[in-house]
């Protein structure tokens, strides 16, 4: 993948520590951006960025309007938004919610698949919600690579699942070979 | 002779079709969206698209050309900024700390609440300065580009499900008051208290297109200027600038920078975390 890339992560249910987990088996010096909707109430505390933070070298922030998207960055959706992006920079929504959602995982595939089209890596990890199924399908149709998390490691399997059922994956991981896979899709060009 | 070759389009389609929308709306109408962030633009124009049983985004740009009703349906659309009364409750409680006790000093208060949608905010504002005493001083001038929309929000009118959250927002907020003494049930609506509205001012104003109308001692734009590229964020961010009287407060969404902005170094912050600033050259 060229540095023009970027990949987009969504999860729910469990999804905590299943990005942790992915987050810190990634280098700092990732050539690309990450984009990440993680599903949570609009009054969750602002420190999930520091948590995702804390056992990786990527430098993990929460998403600030019009951010520029810089390698070896993770860009978290902010509670009560929805994230989107265009090349090389990010912008958020107050839009109503998707599939009951804001951050929706659609609704941020969906622009990544539509921005970044071949250039583009979409993985979805656990959770108790069909959202993503659609905007992984979108990221397939416009060329990207998708990664489901083998369901039967998921903390919860309806939303690696329902991907699966909407638009099968280029791989079905356990959760440790997900960042290894990225790391070497990064080096491929 | 028949030549087989077919035409190799140089631009993705749907950007085109985009850019044509924009432009056709524009000249039709006058609304300008041609700066509007593009994915956010797309995705609404998307679900018109879908709502209006079309299939592209040309398709529905024939539609609002000829079929003016269409084109309010659209400008719903793109103008709805789903909100909540006390948004960000933490917004409201350092506004109440470190705003009132200068508004206090003031014998008269114009406020601006630009981009006001339905008149969550607006309201929101209206209670906060009734509770500080201020109310009766205050002109709150709630704009938006879309009339439809200011109906509504005049109607003070809104779904009873939604007053669990907005009570404990209220609560989060500092409110001091039982948040039910605002409002009387109506069916499965409330009516917020007409006198919340005595001082509030509705009126369409277009911050793309139009110029600055007053000067205020504050302006609350939060998650407006979100939807718009940086070019016209910067135009608008002028716009407010020559709006606000001198130390006026310029109140912004939780996500919104000023970082960007050439008037950066025109304010000061407020607050560490509060998307507050007030206007210091």
């Amino acid at each position: 993948m060229r540095p023009s890339g970027i990949i987009a992560i969504g999860a729910s249910w469990g999804g905590v520590h299943a990005v942790s987990a992915v987050l810190a088996g990634l280098p700092g010096d990732l050539p690309v951006p990450i984009v990440i909707a993680q599903h949570r109430g609009e009054e969750s505390p602002t420190g999930l960025a520091a948590t995702l933070g804390r056992r990786t070298a990527i430098r993990v922030v929460e998403a600030t309007d019009k951010d520029a998207s810089q390698p070896g960055h993770a860009y978290l959706a902010p509670p009560g938004y929805h994230l989107l992006v265009e090349q090389g920079s990010l912008s958020l929504s107050t839009g109503e919610p998707a599939r009951f959602s804001r951050p929706s995982i659609d609704v941020l595939f969906d622009s990544v698949a539509y921005a970044y089209g071949e250039e583009a890596v979409g993985v979805i990890l656990t959770g108790a919600s069909d959202d993503g199924a659609e905007g992984l399908e979108r990221i397939h149709r416009h060329g990207g690579i998708t990664v489901v998390q083998e369901p039967a490691t998921a903390a919860r399997r309806t939303m690696p699942d329902a991907a699966l059922a909407a638009s099968g994956a280029h791989r079905i991981l356990a959760l440790d070979e997900i960042a290894p896979f990225l790391v070497k899709v990064c080096e491929e060009d | 002779m028949a030549d087989d070759r077919q035409p190799v389009r140089r631009r993705d389609l749907e950007a085109v079709e985009i850019d044509l929308l924009a432009e056709g709306i524009y000249d039709a109408y006058g609304f300008d969206f041609r700066q509007y962030s593009r994915p956010s633009f797309r995705r609404r124009v998307w679900r018109r698209v879908e709502a209006e049983g079309l299939t592209s985004i040309s398709g529905l740009l024939e539609r609002v050309l000829h079929n003016p009703s269409a084109m309010q349906r659209l400008l719903s659309d793109l103008s709805v900024n789903v909100s909540a009364m006390f948004r960000d409750p933490g917004f409201f409680r350092v506004f109440r700390a470190k705003v009132v006790p200068q508004l206090r000093t003031y014998p008269f208060l114009r406020v601006w609440n630009a981009g006001c949608a339905t008149g969550e905010e607006t309201l929101s504002a209206a209670i906060l300065f009734k509770e500080e005493g201020l109310y009766d001083r205050t002109r709150i001038y709630a704009t938006d580009m879309n009339d439809a929309i200011l109906d509504q929000a005049r109607s003070r009118s809104y779904p009873i499900a939604k007053m669990q959250e907005y009570t404990a927002n209220y609560i989060q907020a500092g409110g001091t008051r039982s948040f039910s003494e605002y409002y009387v049930a109506d069916g499965d609506r409330v009516v917020f208290q007409p006198g919340l509205a005595e001082n509030i001012v509705f009126a369409q104003h277009n911050l793309v297109t139009d110029r600055s109308f007053n000067e205020f001692h504050v302006i609350m734009c939060r998650n407006v200027m979100i939807y718009f590229d940086r070019d016209l964020q910067e135009h608008v961010h002028k716009l407010l600038y020559e709006s606000l009287t001198p130390f006026g407060v310029l109140g912004l969404g939780s996500r919104e920078s000023l970082e960007f902005s050439g008037h950066r170094d025109a304010y000061e912050a407020m607050d560490d975390t509060e998307r507050l600033y007030r206007k210091i050259a």
